[in-house]
């Protein structure tokens, strides 16, 4: 498990683009690992928990600072389509 | 850790009669079914890959096929022209209404794993070169269709899944959704008879899941035309409450004045060209086409400012500095002369607009800045076909 979190940079673009950005960058990491993604658009604020609920991560924080919001997300066991 | 649960259920009088597994998945608030019994005895449960577009129809399509035990994922596509998220996200003044994805909002009741699938490049060629045209204005919809399901018949083979569902209705869209088009999706896509249609699926030849017992055909159902009633009525027997009714179409190529603004973009460019970045702007501010080598986009309000702000390295643009107003990008080259007039007209749409002088900041993406003491346009200077 990395104790590091990895960096989703996803500032400017509007939803969903940051929940993709998201997937595709967990889609590469390992069950336990940490990834924060940081966001302009407020849709994240509801879009990236709502994704990690279907596909079961966990958001460990969000944080909004000024115009920028960091959401922390804790990497779910990894899981195939149609399993 | 499973769970086994013995389901009854009824859809429109449709009784469910099957005994289901359901699999419990670590970390999502999912039932799955991964066995059906039928005749036989117990067999893996089929797989459907469901395009989810956030409205009613997908989401009752996906749900049809639940009740008869398939397992359902979905996916949706981002064209960058979906209506989905973005305008509500820029205008402050749009924040009342929920910041919610619809598809995602649509997985979550139905309790499906959504992929959401970044389509930006490659639907290019389907808006800018439809094969078979547009519908009422740039909207490409029956290619769009045959491309969606492609995408989903490229995913449902790379994931080992059985068959591809949509919400489509037969005679609900003049132009995609009739008894002739259906098949041309169907074949152009590739998915043949492994696309099925729950709402209408009885009044359509049937499928491979209908014939090899993949489904009852029985229980899917025969919604025709334009009419809403049914599936609200089916919506309320499921307990799905709140789900998004978009007036036009799915995405911003069914909207008069996007595809208006989207005529110019490529006009001016001399080809029928665009990138993400061009097609978010078309959504946002007001456009004015002030001549051939040049456009304003000027924010209406914080929201709009404050997204506009994101391409101050991009364009030139232009602010007052003595008054509150908006932020204006310059797209294209205004030269000397027009960019005095992007400055009146700066100065026009702020709190200045009675003022004598108004000092405007005009910067370009290098760095450059100049300042204009300019006298705000007056409304009567505005000619009414600048506005895109
Ligand atoms: S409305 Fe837009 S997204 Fe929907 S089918 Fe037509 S072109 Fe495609």
């Amino acid at each position: 498990m990395k104790l590091h979190a990895e960096i989703v940079d996803a500032r400017r673009l509007l939803c969903p683009m940051p929940v993709i950005r998201a997937q595709e960058r967990i889609g590469q990491l390992a069950p336990g690992d940490m990834v924060e993604i940081l966001c302009s658009d407020p849709g994240a604020l509801h879009d990236i928990p709502a994704w990690c609920r279907l596909h079961g991560h966990t958001v460990l924080s969000t944080v909004t600072e000024d115009d920028e919001i960091r959401v922390t997300v804790r990497v779910g066991p990894r899981v195939t389509p149609g399993l | 850790m499973k769970r086994h649960i013995a389901r009854t259920g009824s859809v429109l009088g449709a009784k469910c009669v099957s005994t289901e597994v359901l699999h419990v998945v670590a970390g999502a608030r999912m039932d799955r079914p991964r066995f059906n019994r039928d005749q036989e005895g117990l067999m893996p449960a089929r797989k459907a890959v469901a395009l989810i577009s956030g409205g009613l129809d997908s989401m009752l399509a996906a749900r049809l096929m639940q009740d008869q035990g398939v397992h359902v994922e979905g996916l949706n596509f981002f064209t960058g022209f979906c209506v989905e998220g973005h305008t509500h996200a820029i205008r402050k003044d749009k924040r009342a209404r929920p910041l919610r994805n619809n598809a995602l909002w649509s997985a979550e009741q139905l309790g499906i794993r959504l992929h959401i699938i970044d389509v930006v490049d490659e639907y290019k060629d389907i808006v800018i070169n439809p094969r078979h045209g547009y519908g009422a204005h740039l909207n490409p919809c029956l290619d769009c269709k045959g491309f969606m399901v492609r995408k989903a018949r490229e995913w449902m083979e790379t994931h080992g899944f059985d068959f591809i569902i949509t919400g489509e209705v037969l005679g609900q869209r003049p132009k995609s959704q009739r008894r002739d088009t259906f098949p041309i999706v169907a074949r152009e896509s590739g998915a043949f008879d492994l696309l099925l249609r729950p709402l209408s699926a009885k009044l359509l030849p049937p499928t491979r899941p209908e014939r090899e017992g993949w489904v009852d055909r029985e229980r899917l159902l025969a919604l025709n035309g334009r009419g809403r009633k049914p599936q609200i009525g089916l919506a309320g027997t499921f307990g799905f409450n709140d789900y998004a009714q978009p007036a036009g179409g799915c995405c911003f190529l069914t909207d008069e004045n996007y595809a208006r603004r989207l005529s110019d973009l490529w006009q001016s460019r001399g080809d029928k060209r665009y990138d993400l970045d061009d097609i978010m702007l078309l959504k946002v501010g007001r456009h004015l086409r002030v001549s051939p080598a040049f456009k304003l986009i000027i924010g209406r309000e914080e929201g709009e400012n404050r997204f506009l702000r994101g391409y101050r390295q991009r364009f030139t643009h232009l602010a007052a500095t003595d008054y509150e107003g908006p932020l204006v990008l310059v797209v294209g080259e205004a030269g000397e002369d027009g960019l005095m007039l992007a400055a009146r007209i700066t100065a026009r749409f702020g709190q200045g607009r009675e003022a004598g002088t108004v000092c405007v900041l005009a910067q370009v993406p290098d760095g450059t800045e100049r300042e204009f003491h300019v006298t705000p346009l007056p409304s009567s200077e505005l000619p009414p076909e600048w506005y895109l």
